[in-house]
């Protein structure tokens, strides 16, 4: 039986410090400029204690409830990618030296404690490990890798989902799944706010057993926990009807709602950056002017911008219907192709954070209402027809 | 160990001004460090920013800052021109037309009337224009003023022999890049980045402002599904104008979005 435990946020400083001594580097929610983005935390007073988010399409504002609750919100513009695949990172650079040249090693990451990890982010995270990480006869990325390895993954039970969440539509929450070593449960008691702690790896029960401040957990502690979760799971507000979706958008290719969503779509490029499972990067090659040394610099690039399809003689994708499509069709179909899998986990951002507020669980309602695919003909006992 | 630059001597490199602030040739002498870098790979044979020095051309790589504003500015940059072989032109004023082709939609008449006690000794055109209206560009590199790392990279890709790798997409790649939160979503703050040319690195949203344009129109702007989102923030046609008449007035995509709002301001007037 894997380790648990309750405890309060006192407890949850000491686990906090205790990564630390161990030598992790912890990141978690914290405030800055009116959002909840991730960053490196000391202990429980960086994170956003007693806030919560109010998320529309094209709209983000901070609320103070004031509840004491250490995880009373979702998800906000950035994701884990931004440690584990950072936006801009050198993968090679090397010196002219004097009887030739020679490789730089680059520094060492850190190895990454990630607090607050949210089921969708779990996922999203599962998804770009199928990306950068050894499979069949792909190999490893090794920036990902050494990033990916050593992390230590605390993750949380969403009580209360956003309004763009529809983790249940693509079964990725409110509840985190595996690939955690730790997760948090928080709950309001009358003796205030507790956390109940269950352990998913060795390392978490290692971890839960050196806690001081932890007490065993209650019946009436994990009875709490889950009606709680099961609140929180009849209510996830946000949905997407899935069935068929993989056929349903590679057989509406020519559809013209492509055309109706490309006269709103910016082409800013947000929601790829928001993603937490968007992958593309550019490769650029930097010279220093006096030739002495060059970097090799991998940056985050989007479907959306006109160089990612270039290729001799111009872009492939030219009209914004194509290049809205190529997202749209890339996360929700061709991705099980690639992968194997979906490619949107349900987080939400790309809605919060698209600018002009384009929702793509909306996007899709549209194209299934005209679905343009020829009708299969079905006999009169329901069996479909082959011509 | 230098870099093989296309050519076997040193190439020289001018700066030359037009109507303008000089600002962006300030980005050049800003770059302290890498300045003493660019003038070992490159002859500076005209600097009048940085030095009285000016040698005949003709030039390997000319920069040039300003626009045209004046029948003898249009006839000097032809021979600015004729004189170089690869022409840059640097900033908003010299790619776009700058602040001050906002004359273009007034009598310009009436300023030199207004400004000079005695209007009838200036000679000036009627429009502000880029340099690419006069004569052919080979790489118009944006801002307002540019930034010094772009131009670097400009003179290094230059020499390097090679496309210089400057982005055409949105400031919000970047504002992404530097995770600086959204201002139009989390705080309602209405922002061009958009539809706007990457190159800033983002500061306005930065510091908590909207975006203003200053490196013009990205690859493929949406004006009109920006605009429609500023009006549900609660910007008018007016506001519209002023937003996209900036830097980049007269840059074609934000020169059309400003006229159609001014359109639909003259409308409303005309049936009030
Ligand atoms: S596509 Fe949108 S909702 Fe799906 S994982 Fe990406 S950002 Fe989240
Ligand atoms: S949606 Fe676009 S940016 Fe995201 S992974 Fe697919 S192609 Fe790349
Ligand atoms: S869908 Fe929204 S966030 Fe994505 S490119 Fe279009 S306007 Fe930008
Ligand atoms: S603040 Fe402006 S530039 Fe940044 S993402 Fe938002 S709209 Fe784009």
């Amino acid at each position: 039986m894997t380790a648990s435990g309750v405890i309060d946020r006192a407890g949850l400083d000491e686990l906090i410090a205790a990564l630390r001594n161990g030598g992790y580097t912890t990141i978690g929610p914290t405030i800055r400029e009116g959002a909840i983005v991730y960053n490196e935390i000391s202990g429980t007073s960086d994170l956003p204690v007693g806030w919560t988010d109010q998320q529309a399409p094209g709209g983000y504002r901070l609320e103070h409830l004031g509840d004491g609750r250490m995880f009373g919100y979702v998800v906000g513009p950035q994701s884990w990618k931004r440690f584990l695949y950072p936006q801009r990172n050198v993968i090679w650079s090397g010196v002219v030296t004097a009887d030739g040249w020679e490789t730089v090693t680059p520094p060492e990451p850190p190895t990454y404690a990630f607090i607050g990890v949210r089921g969708c982010e779990l996922a999203a995270i599962a998804v770009q490990d199928r990306v950068f990480l050894a499979a069949g006869d792909r190999a490893a990325d090794p920036s990902y890798a050494a990033r990916r390895e050593g992390a230590f993954i605390v993750a949380v039970n969403c009580a209360d989902p956003g309004a763009n969440c529809f983790c249940t539509s693509m079964g990725t929450g409110p509840v985190a799944g595996p690939g955690h070593d730790l997760v948090l449960t928080e709950t309001v008691t009358d003796d205030g706010v507790v956390l109940l702690a269950e352990s998913g790896s060795a390392r978490g029960d290692a971890l839960l057993a050196s806690l001081a401040a932890m007490r065993p957990a209650e019946i009436a502690d994990r009875e709490r926990a889950a009606e709680t979760m099961a609140a929180a799971q009849a209510t996830v507000p946000h949905s997407m009807d899935t069935t068929d979706i993989h056929d349903l958008l590679l057989g509406n290719l020519e559809h013209p709602h492509w055309e109706a969503v490309a006269a709103r779509c910016l082409g800013c490029a947000n929601c790829t950056m928001v993603c937490p499972t968007c992958f593309c990067g550019t490769v650029t090659d930097e010279l220093e002017l006096d030739g002495g040394g060059a970097r090799r610099v991998r940056s985050w690039d989007s479907c959306f911008t006109l160089e990612f399809s270039y290729i001799h003689g111009g872009s492939i994708r030219q009209a914004g219907s194509a290049r809205y499509r190529q997202w749209l069709t890339h996360k929700l179909a061709s991705w099980f192709d690639q992968f194997g899998t979906s490619g949107c986990v349900g987080c939400g951002r790309c809605i919060t954070w698209c600018p002009v507020g384009i929702d793509l669980t909306a996007e899709v309602a549209a194209i299934r209402a005209s679905d343009l695919r020829p009708a299969v003909p079905v006999a009169a006992d329901g069996t479909e027809v082959n011509l | 160990m230098a870099v093989q630059s296309p050519l076997t001597r040193k190439p020289t490199l001018a700066v030359f001004k037009f109507a303008s602030c000089d600002g962006c040739q300030l980005s050049l002498l800003d770059a302290e460090d890498e300045l003493l870098a660019v003038a070992e790979v490159v002859d500076i044979a005209n600097f009048l920013e940085a030095s009285r020095e000016v040698r005949p051309g003709p030039y390997d790589v000319t920069l040039v800052e300003g626009s045209i504003t004046t029948p003898h500015d249009a006839a000097r940059i032809r021979r600015v021109r004729e004189e170089s072989k690869f022409l840059v032109t640097i900033g908003a004023c010299a790619t776009a037309g700058g602040i001050q082709a906002l004359r273009n939609w007034k009598d310009v008449n009436e300023f030199t009337a207004f400004v000079y006690a005695n209007s009838e000794y200036i000679e000036t055109l009627d429009r502000s224009t880029p340099v690419s209206f006069h004569v052919p560009v080979d790489f118009e590199l944006r801002g307002c003023p540019i930034s010094k790392t772009q131009l670097l990279e400009v003179v290094t890709a230059f020499l390097q022999g090679r496309r210089p790798n400057i982005p055409t997409y949105s400031v919000c790649v970047e504002c992404k890049h530097r995770g600086t939160t959204c201002v139009m979503v989390a705080h309602g703050t209405p922002c061009l980045g958009p539809v706007t040319q990457a190159g800033c690195g983002a500061i306005c949203p930065a510091y908590n402002r909207g975006c203003y344009g200053c490196f013009g129109p990205m690859e493929e702007p949406n004006t009109a599904a920006l605009s429609a989102w500023w009006k549900s923030l609660g910007v008018d046609d007016r506001g519209l104008v002023d937003a996209y008449r900036g830097f980049n007035a007269w840059a074609a995509a934000f020169r059309e979005a400003s006229d159609r709002h001014e359109a639909a301001i003259t409308v409303r007037g005309a049936s009030a």
